[in-house]
């Protein structure tokens, strides 16, 4: 890079505010993706005065500029596709206000999830969204992705717990959008920004809402011999009208590849086991969780345990949200899909995986929130041989169109980054595209912020491309495995 | 209209068919907004058919405005220029229901009540209850932004509302969101056409999460003498376990607008509350509600029966806009702030009127928003001056954490003032959504935000 940039960056970053050596910039060209991308340099902002500089430094040269909170993404949209700078928020995170009168925060984005909520469950409240990255991932970072987690099922994603944002447009503007009050007269211009992924803005400052932590809490493991009873469970309690905070599932094969690692005490022999959670008044907990274990009993669960205390609750989560360090054991790389689909179509989804696996020599594991339809299929290969690598991304498309069959989604949490941008002719139209291209062009005219993201890049439109294989040498290593996921 | 336009009602007939085109002056006395008639309304029957006129608006440089029921038209300031009334009632179908996926893809003319009586049937609902609840369509529901009291524990539109289909001010028909629960694959536009009566675009077809009725609910109803303790008890309730359905604070004259049968006394503020649950949950709810008002200095809390219950519902729901067949020159403002200073601006807007001599109520919800009517006996010059006056004050009081604007009014009001209040340091970001979605301003011009 430009040694004359990296001077004028340096003047009022500081040395130690600026990396740029090759060892620095290998740090920084993956994510929790599969994909890779390497930087020119990497910038550490500490005031919201220090990124508008930054972004008029990268407009004058013409360069791209990428947010990144903690790298915990898993669809690359916290990587330089088109090189440039990455803008670290790392040292803006500051809580700079927590009213808990009124169930606010305001918060700087690199605060990490789990600082913000250790900060605010003394006085009883949590901030809701728990992506399985919590105790990494930034506030920022879930904002742009709009991120969600296993007690999004009752509690709504980022999007749902966003009051207003500071932000610096690619413009140069320094520019504040909502607040603490509700419903402020005009566009809704937070409910754009969130989940934008990036391509609209850097946001310097969150307010969030807040929310009161639950009186009571139990946290139910049903175990079944047979994966369709597990998601026919899931089906009914739905349809019956029980939410419940959280509904997860592990199929047998992702459930002993954890048991092996964390001891949570998932049954080894189990076809699939779900993880319930239901939380409110006392009296309300008590009735849903004795309604929750009937229809698990109905639909064949040979066992409904439920946790005795907090450290067998926090254990059987911890085998959840560390499943993915688990299956880092089997192998060497796992590509982890994120479709989802309505919840009436479950059990047909979840045989079809199976059959799509089957038919292309992958084993499929499956952990998932089964409560609001949102499957993680997770795809192990090695990355090591590119037919492999290649069949592993044919494989999770399969699953992806037919989630689409099914009236679902292409991703329910993680984001379309660089690694479903090829996939969205499935979903929109050129006219629904276009008009998303004309909302980003207005926003970030010169198309320098996180470049190549969203929309798809190939030419024929509607024509889906098997992207290359990432190479090794010239700097790239082995695609990084997806460490931690919502 | 300008004269190549002369033609215009057999154009729009070749798109819409002829009998869903009007061009009768004394038809289209029913498609005014703030007094401004319209040339021609066209009753689309497909979203196509409104992506068709849409382009010939474009093409005839006509001013556009969509509508459903056409009750809350009066939200907005007057339109700078109204050539065609697109009337959505006839696309008023489901298009598709998943009882058991709790979603439901509607087109937009569909009225709330006809919606409400397809989900009940399978014992579900949408967190809707909105002013002239028995007539309003969904889609004008969306995008007049006007708030339930259901939100209290379902959240507003912006929570539930999953995806949508809409046209354009390019005539293109174009997509965002989906229909399932939980999505991320492009930008939420649906969001910005909530509350953005109809300047963006018109909504054809709308995505939704719909909700469980509850087996049972319960409503109770406080009465204080002083307003502090009437928001000291809803600040308590917020702080407790308890999670109310809905949670309302109002004042004498308020109550007095509402027709319900309501055991309300000499007091001067009334907090109702309503929840939803099994029969413990309700019995827990009601004693510690009860407790609560007592450390909160109520003089009364009592437990309403089923029907009182039920017209209570139905008062709040309307209460809103209610002014506006109750007082003609009644002004309503909006203003939202933080909920622990409800108290402190209520004070303020009570000041406001009364400094200028004007008779006032207030309805608030528990989240944060306050409905303040002006309600002057008189509409006479000086009085309307008065209240204009007042008006002005109340959207200025807005400062760093609320935000206030005229929800209703007289058409005269608007000469005065913009109902919006002042554009804020986020109106070029507006300007700039206003120009992707509708480049050649034909959608409603001058009604919305900043003269958007």
């Amino acid at each position: 890079m430009d040694r004359h940039l990296l001077n004028e960056l340096e003047q009022f970053l500081g040395k130690d505010g600026v990396l740029s050596q090759p060892e620095d910039l290998l740090l920084y060209e993956y994510d929790g993706s599969v994909e890779i991308a390497r930087p020119q340099c990497i910038v550490f902002p500490r005031t919201a005065a220090h990124v508008v500089r930054i972004v008029g430094l990268a407009a004058a040269h013409k360069i791209p500029i990428v947010g990144r909170g903690a790298g915990t993404g898993l669809s690359g949209g916290a990587l330089a596709r088109e090189g440039g700078i990455i803008v670290s928020f790392a040292r803006m995170n500051q809580i700079l206000e927590i009213d808990a009168e009124n169930q606010r925060a305001v918060v700087q984005p690199g605060v990490v999830n789990s600082d913000l909520n250790a900060a605010v469950a003394s006085v009883g409240l949590h901030f809701a969204p728990d992506p399985s990255s919590q105790k990494a991932c930034t506030i920022g970072g879930n904002v742009s992705e709009n991120a969600g987690g296993p007690h999004t099922l009752a509690y709504g994603v980022t999007t749902n717990h966003i009051l207003g944002l500071e932000m610096v447009m690619p413009t140069g503007e320094l520019v504040r959008i909502g607040g603490k009050a509700v419903d402020a007269p005009g566009y809704d211009l937070c409910g754009l920004f969130v989940g934008s992924e990036g391509t609209l803005a850097l946001v310097t400052e969150v307010t969030v809402r807040l929310t009161r932590l639950p009186e009571a809490v139990k946290t139910l493991l049903a175990i079944y011999d047979r994966v369709d009873g597990a998601t026919e469970t899931v089906v009914e309690i739905t349809a019956r009208g029980i939410t419940p905070a959280a509904c997860e599932m592990l199929d047998g094969w992702t459930l002993r590849a954890v048991e092996a690692w964390v001891h949570a005490g998932f049954p080894l022999d189990s076809a699939a086991v779900l993880l319930i959670e239901v939380d409110g008044l006392r009296e309300a907990v008590e009735q849903h969780a004795k309604d929750i274990s009937e229809v698990c009993k109905m639909h064949g669960a040979r066992e409904v345990r439920v946790a005795r205390d907090a450290a067998e609750r926090d254990l059987l989560w911890k085998g959840r949200k560390n499943a993915f360090g688990a299956v880092g054991r089997l192998s060497p790389t796992y590509y982890v899909q994120d479709g989802v689909i309505p919840r009436t179509k479950l059990p047909q989804t979840l045989r079809e995986i199976e059959r799509i696996g089957k038919e292309n020599g992958f084993e499929i594991g499956n952990i998932f929130h089964a409560g609001d339809g949102n499957l993680h299929p997770i795809i192990l290969f090695d990355a090591r041989d590119p037919k492999q690598f290649e069949r592993a991304v044919s494989t999770a498309d399969a699953i992806i169109r037919f989630c689409i069959e099914m009236g679902g989604t292409i991703t329910g949490e993680h984001g379309v980054g660089m690694e479903k941008d090829r996939l969205m002719p499935l979903l929109f139209t050129e006219a629904d595209l276009a008009l998303m291209r004309r909302v980003r062009d207005a926003f970030n005219p010169a198309g320098l912020l996180n470049p190549g993201k969203i929309f798809p890049t190939g030419k024929g439109c509607g024509e889906v491309r098997i992207r290359p294989m990432p190479q090794r040498g010239a700097g790239n290593s082995a695609p990084a495995t997806g460490r931690d996921f919502a | 209209m300008s004269s190549p336009a002369k033609a215009m009602p057999s154009r729009l007939g070749d798109i819409v068919g002829a009998a869903n085109v009007t061009d009768e002056p004394a038809r289209l006395a029913a498609y005014e907004v703030d007094g401004v008639r319209p040339s021609a309304a066209a009753r689309p029957g497909t979203a196509e058919e409104v992506a068709e006129l849409v382009k010939l608006a474009v093409a005839e440089k006509l001013a556009v405005i969509p509508m459903g029921a056409r009750t809350k038209l009066g939200i907005g300031m007057p339109p700078a220029r109204y050539d065609l009334a697109i009337d959505m009632t006839r696309l008023d179908r489901v298009i598709s229901y998943d009882p058991g996926d709790l979603t439901l893809s509607v087109e937009t003319g569909i009225p709330l009540a006809k919606l409400a009586a397809t989900l009940t049937e399978h014992k579900q609902f949408v967190p809707l209850a909105v002013p002239f609840y028995e007539r309003a369509t969904i889609g004008g529901t969306l995008a007049s932004g006007v708030d339930s009291p259901l939100r209290q524990m379902y959240g507003t539109a912006r929570d539930f509302v999953l995806g949508m289909e809409f046209v354009t001010g390019d005539g293109a028909l174009a997509k965002s969101g989906g229909r399932v629960v939980k999505n991320v694959s492009g930008y939420d536009l649906h969001k910005l056409m909530l509350g953005a009566i109809g300047s963006l675009g018109i909504v054809t077809r709308v995505n939704l999460k719909t909700f469980p009725l509850a087996a049972e609910s319960r409503s109770w109803l406080a009465g204080f003498t002083r307003a502090e303790d009437a928001f000291a008890f809803a600040d308590s309730i917020h702080k407790s376990p308890i999670a109310p359905q809905t949670l309302e604070i109002f004042d004498g004259p308020a109550a007095a607008m509402m027709d319900a049968q309501l055991p309300i006394d000499q007091t001067e503020w009334s907090v109702a509350i309503s929840a939803a649950g099994n029969e413990r949950v309700l019995e827990r709810s009601a004693g510690d509600l009860q407790t609560m008002s007592r450390d909160a200095n109520a003089a009364t809390f009592c437990a309403l029966d089923g029907s009182a219950a039920t017209s209570l519902l139905a008062a709040i729901r309307e209460i809103p806009l209610l002014t506006a067949s109750k007082f003609a020159d009644g002004v309503i403002a909006k203003v939202t702030t933080r909920p622990t200073q409800m108290a402190e601006i209520v004070q303020l807007l009570k000041n406001i009127a009364a400094e200028r001599g004007l008779p006032c109520g207030v309805f608030a919800r528990g989240a944060g928003v306050i409905y303040f009517a002006l309600l002057p006996k008189e509409s006479d010059a000086t009085t309307m001056e008065r209240v204009t006056q007042c008006a002005k004050e109340i959207v200025s009081v807005a400062g760093k954490n609320s935000r206030g604007m005229i929800l209703r009014s007289p058409r005269e009001l608007k000469r005065e003032m913009n109902i919006w209040g002042e554009a804020r340091e986020d109106f070029p970001l507006m300007q700039r959504v206003k120009q992707a979605f509708d480049p050649h301003v034909i959608f409603a011009p001058g009604r919305f935000v900043g003269g958007l």
